[in-house]
């Protein structure tokens, strides 16, 4: 019997049997990606408590002057360890669940900043064009 | 089941449209890591609410304290090593699943679980301190925005803990079977997405707070 | 000795007589009627001993399409009780000019309006869309069921839960008096401190938990349980738009729940997230509640455009137009419905420059909806259309529809909106959107799916009645709004003092019992056609000439959908079966593994009726406990390992065979 896809069938790349699902049972199709390694989990680990550890130094420490500097760099270093994170204790990659766990990922991340910036720039142009709600919120303005 | 493709074409050199060979294509279970998954993508998505929330409300103080008032950076840097070590517990528990140790396995849960409860309580410790002191959730927009977004990540980790010691004994009672195996792995997923957030909470919220 | 007040309120909270609408006479005639109908219900089913057969067979479920079937029931349910409210909205405006009042006080009548919205989209639009989609998605990706059953039975019954607990707010307390969307301050405890909003509140997200995991559900079969062969760009595009909907179900409800949740700590709690005073922003909320809410218009028209590409190509024999165009259309649509939100608020005084990004951004979301449209005619140009039931509906959206949709572009330029803000125009093109695009899909996918689900067509005569009636009424209803609008009245009115207006309200209202004949129409087919069925009987499975693979089994479809899980190799499975001369196979069957029903969503919903019952009327003891009950009932059910059963070969062999017997019959 042959194996060969059939005409129609034939342009795509991986046959009708090329799911990634259809015949393991169970997990053992990303045991590897889904548990990862130790070297993995520790390398995570020392990463996280660097990133971790010069965010909190930056900001107890007073290192910089300037609370602008100081805040591009804590949320630079949020940023990295976030993605730290993903890799190496949530084992992102491209390939789990044939590529569907990144998509989603992806189109959440687009949402999410879609979310907060929208808000936060609707709602500052409301307060820059509205007036403030109380008095002692404009005294508690920046 | 053995992993050979199936046949698009049958024996008579015509397209075959049914698979008669009785075998099934997709399995219980198949679609629950994806499934856990886009759950947790729907779970950032209140988070992503809550920070939006805080980024607006976060600076109307109401004449009372600022975070700078309140923060106590110390506390906030020992908590969240709290988490960052259940972390890696999760993952020594995870590793051990993986070569099929359910003594050990129970082990790293359970000091998962202590750092994941010793991190709930200095929260309500805070959060008892911050009440006590007159700065509870009713006293600003700020403080109503504080306590929602670090209360829900407070929650979801108790419920994590609920979840976690469910799973132990479930994995006491019936081993590492392939369905408490799955189990385990959406609660690692559950876990570490929880660090992730509080990520973003400790920068935005204590780090940057402070700063301002 | 009459009992300790403090204790009657530890009991009852703030439940008491007086919170029963004893002096509403139209409430107590509705109770009386719903009480003896229930009454009757309850008492058919003793005489004809069907209890068990009710909850074996169809309250414990897991089966997708007797759960989609239970949807479409409760969305149906729910439209009777939206549509009376709108027949009161529109006698009670056709009325209520120069001094006469009218017929419903405002208190009464804020609350028809509010629970007309809410009902309409939450519990008619949502269980419907999602009904259609639970039934359908599974037969047409060649699967047995969705990807986790038990959590769709679940699903189903948090919505239903949803559902009651806004009919008991029909007869119990009172019902939000804010608008659907409840928007603080007018919703916080300063100024609607009694039970109507928490009634609100705790129905969505009650009904939400169920949304949200039936979008969960449905991601996950369409992304996971498709058949060998069916590539993401052979999809059905009915599955097609399911899946985008779903997603978008997926990132946008938890925005609703978070938001609620906001609102209601601002209620319970007493936190500042959108009063007045200590910082508090309500803004905040409207901004908020929109980034779930304009989703949620794609959520319920992108199945509807699913439907009618189905239709279409069905009816006109042909492949459709531009397949790939469509899909993507639908892609963009769904990215870019995240960022058009604020055109519903661009009074608020965001200024120009946000304003004007979000009226861009409106405009450029019309024109993947333009290009539908164009699918659609193109696949009907030189089509030998048929012009059954499910097509009439069709053309009859694509006119209503481009109407509304150019209404819509109207209103998204910012200073003309300045204008329309909150008049009767907006009322009339969202009518326009949502009656001539969701409601005539999904009209059109129940009488195009019915026979599958029941083995017999619905009777054409009393769909054509049913088709007019709504389409001539939803012109009488709604035209006269725009011009209302134009002339400046504001929706949520419930008397004028103008008596110039007082016509077209007249000419709305006649409208409206239009409708309210096209709705009856519409259940008499069923009827008709239930006592006709033998002549109505589709023996084939395939009765319209259908092209993808729900059409491929039996009408109804057996429990396992499939006796052999089909493989695909190309768009329209089913038409290429048949073109290429597929032949049934009609031995070696095999047992199928299926998952077993199981009493515990109904138990679950039950307990978050108990706890919001709990929570709305202060029982906190009640809430506790039910809460408590949810946890442990949860775990306990996590621990039960005896899910699944085999359906043994002879039985499939036997299922099998009828069919085998109808098929030659039918020849």
């Amino acid at each position: 019997m042959s194996a060969q896809p059939h005409g129609h069938a034939g342009h795509h790349d991986h046959g009708p049997a090329g799911h990634g699902h259809d015949n393991h049972h169970d997990d053992h199709g990303h045991d590897g990606a889904a548990h990862g390694t130790l070297k993995g989990y520790v390398t995570g680990f020392v990463l996280a408590v660097i990133l971790t550890a010069i965010p909190f130094w930056l900001v107890m420490g007073e290192v910089f002057a300037s609370p602008r500097v100081t805040a591009a760099l804590v949320m630079a270093f949020a940023v990295v360890q976030i993605v730290v994170h993903m890799i190496y204790f949530l084992h992102m990659n491209g390939k789990s669940e044939g590529g569907w766990i990144m998509l989603a990922l992806i189109f959440t991340l687009i949402i999410v900043v879609i979310t907060i910036a929208g808000s936060l720039w609707v709602m500052y142009h409301l307060d820059t064009n509205m007036m403030p709600m109380a008095p002692h919120d404009m005294r508690n303005m920046p | 089941m053995s992993a050979h493709p199936i046949d698009t074409i049958g024996p008579d050199g015509k397209p075959a449209f049914y698979i008669t060979d009785g075998r099934e294509t997709v399995h219980p279970g198949d679609g629950t890591m994806l499934g856990f998954w886009i759950y947790l993508m729907s779970d950032c998505l209140i988070f992503a609410v809550l920070f939006a929330t805080y980024g607006v409300v976060g600076r109307n103080y109401a004449a009372g304290p600022s975070p700078a008032d309140l923060f106590d950076l110390p506390l906030v840097a020992i908590n969240t090593s709290m988490l960052l070590f259940s972390s890696i517990t999760y993952g020594f528990a995870m590793l051990e699943m993986a070569r099929n140790r359910k003594a050990a396995t129970l082990f790293w849960l359970g000091v998962t679980g202590v750092f994941g409860a010793a991190f709930i309580g200095l929260e309500l410790y805070e959060f008892h301190h911050l009440i006590h002191v007159g700065a509870g959730p009713q006293r600003s927009a700020f403080l109503s925005a504080f306590f929602t977004l670090v209360g829900t990540h407070g929650l979801h980790v108790t419920f994590g803990l609920v979840w976690l010691v469910t799973l132990m004994v479930q994995v006491g009672r019936g081993g590492l079977t392939a369905s408490n195996r799955r189990r385990l792995s959406c609660l690692s997923l559950f876990w570490h997405f929880l660090d992730v957030v509080w990520i973003g909470v400790f920068s935005y919220v204590y780090l940057m707070g402070v700063l301002q | 000795m009459s009992p300790n007040p403090d204790q009657m309120s530890f009991v009852f909270g703030r439940l008491s007589l007086d919170s029963l609408p004893l002096h509403e006479p139209i409430l107590v005639i509705t109770f009386i009627a719903v009480a003896l109908g229930g009454l009757a219900a309850m008492g058919a089913l003793t005489y004809f001993r069907l209890w068990g057969p009710l909850w074996r067979d169809w309250l414990t479920t897991v089966d997708h399409k007797r759960i989609g079937i239970m949807y479409v029931i409760l969305a149906l349910i729910m439209l009777l009780r939206g549509f009376s409210d709108a027949l009161m909205m529109r006698a009670q405006q056709a009325i209520a000019f120069g001094g006469a009042e009218g017929y419903l006080p405002p208190h009464h009548y804020d609350q028809i309006f509010t629970a007309h919205g809410v009902i309409m989209i939450f519990f008619f639009a949502m269980p419907l869309v999602t009904g259609l989609m639970n039934f359908v998605v599974p037969l047409q990706i060649g699967a047995r069921d969705v990807a986790f059953p038990f959590l769709n039975n679940f699903s189903f019954w948090m919505t239903a839960a949803g559902a009651a607990i806004v009919m008991m707010s029909l007869f119990v307390g009172e019902f939000a008096q804010t608008g659907w969307l409840a928007y603080p301050p007018l919703s916080g405890s300063a100024y609607s401190p009694g039970v109507g909003v928490d009634y609100y509140i705790w129905a969505l997200q009650i009904a939400g938990v169920g949304t949200l995991l039936s979008g969960v559900n449905l991601v996950a079969t369409i992304v996971k349980m498709r058949a060998p062969g069916l590539t993401m760009m052979k999809l059905p595009v009915f599955t097609w738009t399911s899946l985008c909907t779903n997603v978008l179900i997926v990132a946008a409800f938890p925005v609703l729940t978070a938001v609620l949740v906001l609102l209601s700590l601002d209620r319970y709690v007493g936190t500042n997230f959108f009063t007045n005073d200590f910082g508090g922003n309500p803004m905040m909320y409207v901004n908020l509640i929109w980034i779930w809410g304009h989703p949620e218009v794609y959520i319920l028209i992108l199945p509807a455009f699913g439907i009618f590409s189905e239709v279409v190509s069905t009816f006109c024999s042909k492949r459709l137009f531009g397949y790939t165009s469509m899909v993507y259309a639908t892609v963009v649509i769904t990215i870019l419905s995240y960022i058009v939100w604020l055109h519903h608020f661009f009074t608020m005084g965001s200024g120009a420059s946000v304003n004007s990004f979000f009226g861009i951004t409106t405009m450029i979301i019309s024109i993947p909806t333009g290009a539908k449209i164009f699918n659609w005619l193109f696949t009907m140009y030189r089509g030998r259309i048929r012009f059954e039931v499910p097509m009439l509906w069709t053309i009859g959206f694509m006119i209503t529809f481009v109407i509304g949709g150019m209404t819509g572009v109207l209103l998204a330029v910012p200073p003309a909106d300045f204008q329309l803000h909150n008049s009767l125009f907006l009322i009339a093109h969202f009518h326009n959107v949502i009656i001539g695009g969701v409601v005539f899909g999904l009209l059109a996918g129940i009488t195009y799916w019915f026979p599958k689900a029941f083995g017999f067509k619905l009777d054409p005569f009393w769909g054509k009645v049913s088709f007019w009636c709504w389409l001539i009424g939803f012109y009488l209803a709604f035209m006269p709004l725009y011009v209302l609008g134009l002339m400046g009245v504001t929706r949520r009115i419930s008397r004028f003092e103008d008596p110039s207006l007082q016509i077209w309200f007249v000419i709305a209202a006649i409208g409206a019992v239009l409708i309210a004949v096209g709705i009856g129409a519409f259940l008499l087919q069923i009827v008709v056609s239930f006592l006709r069925r033998d002549k109505l009987r589709d023996l084939t499975g395939d009765p319209w000439g259908g092209r993808t693979l729900e059409w491929a089994t039996s009408s109804p479809p057996p429990d396992y959908n499939f006796a052999f899980t089909p493989i695909i190799h190309s768009h329209d499975a089913w038409w290429d079966m048949k073109g290429r001369g597929h032949v049934r196979p009609v031995s070696g069957f095999h047992a199928i593994h299926m998952p077993k029903n199981t009493g515990a969503g109904v138990i679950l919903a039950g307990l978050s009726v108990g706890f919001a019952i709990g929570m709305i009327w202060y029982m906190w003891w009640l809430a506790v406990l039910s809460f408590a009950a949810i946890v442990i009932y949860s775990i306990a059910h996590t621990f039960n390992n005896d899910r699944d059963f085999y359906i043994p070969a002879e039985e499939v062999v036997a299922t099998e065979d009828r069919r085998t017997r109808l098929l030659s019959a039918a020849e």
